[in-house]
């Protein structure tokens, strides 16, 4: 078999290298052997593995995979043509709807854009609450994944934890917004509002049980034999494929690349100013992925916190004109987001709304990479690994 | 190399130098040779290159083979033709507005309506670079750079679908979004988007003043002119 002279499975690590050949070696099993009963099985597009209407076609030889190929389009929404009916101040309602669980992380990107394009910068107390929202609406966000990971694995207890603490974070969001779901807070030049009074002590003390519900779901979920047996070398992506396919975010830091853009790149947020440490995770496996999200989410509670603790005084809007007019340019910004990178390309001609945005969201080149992925995996694994991947249907079709 | 100076009024951004982004784009214009059409590096920014239509695919081979930039973070199109629409604020009891018709490119310029746009990232460096590339006006066809990235499959599916171009060696052009038996492209700027025409914009007519925009007239912007316009 041509498997150990792969040139993918050269350059990987001894335990990856491991997985990736065991996927392989599935995949050329099916093709050798006679398929005596093939079947082809519809998931989705309602389905509670699929966060939304993504639907999985798969054809299958009794347990395993031949070829799968996820349906998007039921949710798509044509974002990127309705915002060139908009002026760039009512792009944000719409852009909050990509991303539904970590809205304000979806506005961040497109107001930075913009600014660039207009030579503006937010006064740094604006900086910093935008990252402290940043951040929280990451908490909320990646927390749900946690407890929904385990009910599609068939663990009901994660998911009220889940939800109880996550309320937690949406209340604060609630209270500095003035938005659960979708603040719509940001602005170019700054922020609507300045932090209610009392929400430093209260976000304090909500980090702390974020801290402690990341403690339970690790011993709860990651500590399980169950769960580690169904998640570890399930859904093995070796590096090289990952960035092929533009895996972003914990994803990608699960194949053992070392790329955040909250730390690796200048964007005027207050990362720089905090100090919190990047995990990746070598075997690139379904477990590896989820490890990298529960970490994360504790990582951002340090970030919030050392954030309450610095955050400067000072107006948190800077003067803009009333009428914003985004001079002639281009622009790219992307940002770490919950999902992994969420950037956009932003045309403008000078005029109150842009001319062409693309808007390159997580989701639709995570998900992309599932046609690959699928190959050869069982009917039980495609639950994980989607799970795993961890996409919101807006997110992937926009 | 032509300059985005116009853009720019802070005197301080204009005189930065960027000497990793200026060697990146003098070592791919070595590379590459004849194929790069032009480029441009916006210090602190970003890099933008155009490369011809006949070295596409072999561009961006290099650029990942040579250059390592091995992360594929997205692919879409421009199209550049002035909506014809506008962006659907007017009353239709008023005649048509003139409108501009010319087809201006952006950075790096650019002879055609359509240009494919790519942004790879080197995941060593982190240092980005935007791609872009002519797409013929008579055909809208363009090779396939799947072969290259295998994540370019689903962005070129979806570029085929909302802007009609069309990929040479793409395995699979099934539309992603669109039902089978729609007919038209979309995101082109000929489309017209219904929702504005049936029922026209009403123009600004609810604009926030803004915290710290208060005192905007004090410094004689009279940008105030333009909130009028559209308005009945």
């Amino acid at each position: 078999m041509t498997i150990l002279n792969d040139p993918v499975s050269a350059k990987l690590g001894n335990r990856q290298q491991l997985s990736y050949i065991a996927s392989q070696a599935a995949d050329a099993r099916l093709n050798v052997e006679l398929e005596t009963e093939g079947m082809t099985l519809n998931i989705g597009p309602q389905h509670p593995a699929t966060h939304g209407t993504l639907r999985i076609i798969a054809r299958l030889d009794g347990e395993q995979v031949v070829w799968a190929e996820p349906s998007c389009g039921y949710m798509h929404r044509g974002y990127e043509k309705l915002t060139e009916v908009r002026t760039f101040p009512q792009v944000t309602s719409l852009i909050n709807r990509i991303d539904w669980l970590g809205s304000f992380a979806n506005e961040v990107p497109f107001i930075l854009a913009a600014e660039k394009l207009m030579n503006v910068e937010a006064p740094p107390r604006a900086q910093w609450i935008r990252t402290i929202l940043f951040e929280l609406s990451r908490i909320a966000n990646v927390s749900l994944f946690l407890g929904d990971l385990g009910v599609q694995l068939g663990a009901i207890t994660p998911v009220f934890l889940a939800f109880r603490d996550r309320e937690y974070v949406l209340n604060l969001i609630e209270s500095a917004t003035g938005g659960r779901f979708h603040p719509n807070f940001d602005r170019i030049g700054g922020l609507k509002d300045d932090l209610p009074a009392g929400w430093i002590d209260e976000t304090k003390v909500v980090m702390k049980k974020l801290r402690n519900f990341c403690d339970e779901i690790e011993t709860l979920l990651f500590g399980n034999e169950i769960f580690q047996s169904r998640t570890r070398g399930i859904g093995v992506i070796p590096r090289d494929v990952a960035l092929q396919y533009g895996l972003s975010g914990a994803n990608l830091r699960a194949s053992g690349v070392d790329w955040d853009l909250r730390r690796d790149q200048t964007i005027p947020l207050a990362y720089d100013k905090v100090d919190f440490k990047v995990w990746t995770h070598p075997d690139g496996d379904s477990f590896a992925r989820c490890w990298i999200r529960l970490q994360e989410t504790r990582e951002a509670t340090k970030i919030v916190d050392q954030l309450l603790d610095g955050i400067p005084s000072g107006p948190v809007m800077a003067k803009v004109p009333k009428i914003i007019k985004v001079p002639e340019g281009e622009a790219w910004v992307s940002t770490e987001n919950p999902l992994g990178e969420m950037g956009y390309y932003v045309v403008s001609r000078g005029d109150l709304g842009p001319f062409r945005v693309k808007i390159r969201s997580a989701s639709f080149n995570n998900i992309s990479i599932t046609p690959w992925l699928l190959r050869g995996v069982y009917v039980p694994d495609i639950i994980t690994i989607l799970a795993s991947l961890y996409f919101i249907l807006g997110d992937i079709d926009r | 190399m032509s300059s985005p100076a116009e853009t720019t009024t802070s005197p301080s951004v204009e005189v930065k130098v960027d000497t990793a982004r200026d060697a990146m784009v003098a070592a791919i214009c070595t590379t590459l040779g004849a194929a790069v059409v032009d480029s441009l590096v916006k210090p602190g920014d970003d890099i933008w290159v155009r490369v011809t239509t006949e070295s596409w695919c072999a561009s961006i081979q290099a650029l990942k083979d040579v250059h390592a930039f091995d992360y594929f973070c997205f692919l879409s199109a421009i199209d550049w033709m002035p909506s014809p629409y506008g962006r659907g604020e007017d009353d239709p009891s008023e005649p048509a507005p003139v409108r501009d018709t010319v087809i201006r490119p952006g950075y790096t310029g650019g002879d055609t309506r359509m240009q494919l746009l790519v942004r790879l990232v080197n995941s060593a460096t982190h240092l980005g670079i935007n791609i872009k590339v002519d797409v013929p006006n008579d055909s809208f066809t363009i090779d396939s750079i799947c072969t290259v990235f295998a994540g370019a499959n689903w962005h070129e599916r979806e570029a085929h679908e909302m802007f009609g171009i069309g990929f040479t060696g793409h395995p699979d052009l099934r539309n992603m979004y669109l039902p089978i038996d729609f007919e038209g492209y979309p995101m082109r700027k000929d489309f017209p988007l219904l929702a504005r025409m049936v029922k026209p914009w009403p123009g600004i007519v609810d604009v926030e003043p803004l915290p710290g925009g208060a005192d905007d007239e004090k410094d004689g912007t009279n940008e105030d002119g333009v909130k009028v316009e559209g308005a009945s």
